[in-house]
């Protein structure tokens, strides 16, 4: 009975042995701590975030690749392993800097440049935002290579790569999010509503996308000389349709972790992005049905995306019921977006202006039709300034990348010869192919 | 040794040499993809010792059919088929065809064709055995 009585005394004092025993906790360091533990999850929840919005890279690789042909496999998947990867270090050295520095003029930052802001006994979020807005860096440049696919030199890519994380995406990202850390932009202090980015990332991408394809110019036989639209199927759709669902996995990182925090406010951001995704995929199904005759598989899984690309602006200040509605809408607009495009002989083999830029643009107008009563409700001047943001993105993104690319073709050619296009860029860029392999030497 | 009715500008001396063999025929057989079984199976019974397939495109009559993609429509002309290639002796030709047809016959357009060509030598790799014991 002695033995239990000090066996019971040591553990109840046990815990202030540990501590040291004479710091009892107080309101203020307990506050401290919880605060840390939010803290820490917040960490955590905005990185496994940019870890799935970094597997949508995976995602768009399958479905560019499953809407082309197998010939320019190779060059698709350089493309885009590349697109990731000049892009990262682009946004490194100088894209963070101008999209979230110090910002006198509200028109681009000026500090934070090779990651300088951070130091190693520092604060570390400076590193998890970085990685972040990395990823959504990403997701704009990775937009472009299916617009200008199966004709695009690899070289003049890679240039495009730098410039669309270095310049494009990151000013117009500081007129929108800039003082999300320690910028402030002209466009978000009118009161610009876009969440997760249905225009800073996926216009911006889509109207570079148009840009590209427009200054490319068409597929070899993509358009009959009497102006009919000839079909170049790609070579695998499952593969298109796994690139979907790991778009749609990673969306779930992309509209959520924005927030970069953990709070209770990603439930309805992960219902919205789910809600709208569907509505996207149903309707757009529908419509293709009603306008082909048969439901369509490439155009239902462009449907899926350009209902997430449209929920992205709003997805926090709109109801799960407006979700669906601005998915469904999407969902048509993208259908009818591909079939008018085409029909102006702008050739995009995957959709890539449809259904970001467009369903961007849409997007970012319903987050300001739909903005939720309790978040303020409609008012004309909400739109007005949404409208305002829809315009001032096409003018930068089109305009600078049009731009750019007039010069790389200048300098450089941006387009592959006539004949290197029929051989397929797997031979011609890369040297190499992605299937039948030449078995007579080693089988 | 088996003399047979060929109007020959020739003596009847060249029918009687050594190294007289059976005429052989290859028989080619244009089929619907999914008629493969059932024709291996006839064959088989046939003890037929092998035979060689290729997937190959074609058309005839069956015409090709208009598919959609992103909303552009395209004809596929070129139908996939299979063409099995058979070699028997010339006195199993019309039993073997027999089977073919039976085995693969749907009775629609695009049931295919036959060909009977005629066979100059046939060489066993592994022996190097010649004409019908190739076969």
């Amino acid at each position: 009975m002695k033995i239990l009585t000090i066996l019971l005394l040591l553990l109840v004092l046990s815990p202030s042995l540990v501590l040291g025993g004479d710091e009892a906790p107080t309101i203020a360091s307990n506050a401290d701590a919880i605060a840390l533990v939010q803290d820490h999850a917040n960490y955590l929840w905005t990185l496994v975030a940019a870890a799935l919005v970094f597997f949508m890279q995976a995602g768009f690789a399958m479905v560019e690749t499953g809407f082309t042909r197998a010939k320019n496999a190779v060059n698709i998947m350089m493309k885009n392993l590349l697109d990731f990867s000049v892009g990262s270090i682009a946004f490194w050295a100088v894209g963070f800097g101008i999209m979230l520095g110090v910002n006198k003029s509200g028109w681009f930052g000026t500090t934070d440049f090779f990651l300088s802001g951070w130091t190693p006994d520092g604060d570390p979020w400076v590193l998890a935002f970085w990685m972040f807005q990395c990823v959504f860096a990403a997701t704009a440049a990775t937009i472009v290579s299916g617009a200008m696919a199966e004709r695009t030199k690899f070289t003049s890519y890679l240039v495009y790569s730098f410039v669309v994380c270095a310049l494009i995406y990151p000013v117009f990202g500081s007129w929108a999010w800039g003082s999300l850390f320690n910028g402030s932009g002209w466009l978000e202090a009118k009161g610009f509503i876009d969440f997760a980015g249905s225009t800073v990332v996926h216009s911006i991408g889509g109207w570079a996308a148009l840009a590209g394809a427009i200054v490319l110019g068409p597929r070899i036989g993509k358009y009959s000389k009497s102006g009919k639209v000839l079909a170049i199927p790609g070579h695998n759709i499952p593969i298109a349709a796994l690139g979907v669902f790991i778009l749609w996995l990673g969306w779930f990182g992309f509209n959520p972790g924005s927030t970069t925090t953990a709070d209770k406010s990603i439930a309805m951001i992960f219902v919205n992005t789910n809600l709208a995704a569907c509505a996207g995929a149903v309707l757009a199904m529908i419509t293709s049905w009603i306008m082909f005759k048969k439901p369509d598989i490439g155009m239902s899984l462009n449907g899926a995306l350009a209902g997430l690309v449209a929920i992205t602006a709003g997805c926090a200040n709109v109801s799960p019921t407006s979700s669906i509605i601005i998915g469904a809408i999407a969902g048509v607009v993208v259908v009818l977006s591909v079939v008018i495009i085409d029909r102006m002989h702008i050739d995009d083999p995957v959709g890539a202006v449809s259904v970001h830029g467009v369903c961007g643009a849409w997007g970012t107008l319903a987050a300001g039709l739909f903005n939720m009563p309790s978040m303020g409700g409609f008012s004309t001047e909400v739109i007005g300034v949404q409208l305002l943001g829809i315009g001032a993105a096409f003018v930068w993104s089109f305009g600078i990348a049009f731009t750019l690319f007039k010069v790389i073709d200048m300098v450089i050619g941006l387009r592959v010869s006539e004949e290197e296009e029929m051989m397929g860029l797997d031979i011609s860029e890369h040297g190499a192919h992605s299937y039948d392999f030449q078995l007579t030497k080693h089988a | 040794m088996l003399m047979r009715n060929i109007k020959l500008n020739s003596t009847p001396l060249l029918i009687q040499t050594e190294s007289w063999r059976k005429i052989m025929k290859k028989i080619e057989a244009i089929i619907k993809p999914f008629k493969l079984d059932d024709l291996k199976e006839a064959l088989g019974a046939l003890n037929i010792a092998g035979m060689t397939m290729s997937e190959v495109k074609g058309f005839g009559r069956q015409k090709g059919h208009t598919e959609i993609y992103r909303g552009a429509e395209y004809v596929v002309d070129f139908i996939p088929k299979l063409k099995i290639e058979i070699v028997v002796e010339e006195d199993r030709v019309d039993a073997v065809v027999e089977a073919i047809i039976g085995s693969v016959k749907t009775g629609k357009i695009g049931d295919g064709k036959i060909f009977i060509l005629p066979v100059e030598e046939v060489c066993r790799i592994r022996t190097g055995e010649k004409g019908k014991n190739a076969i």
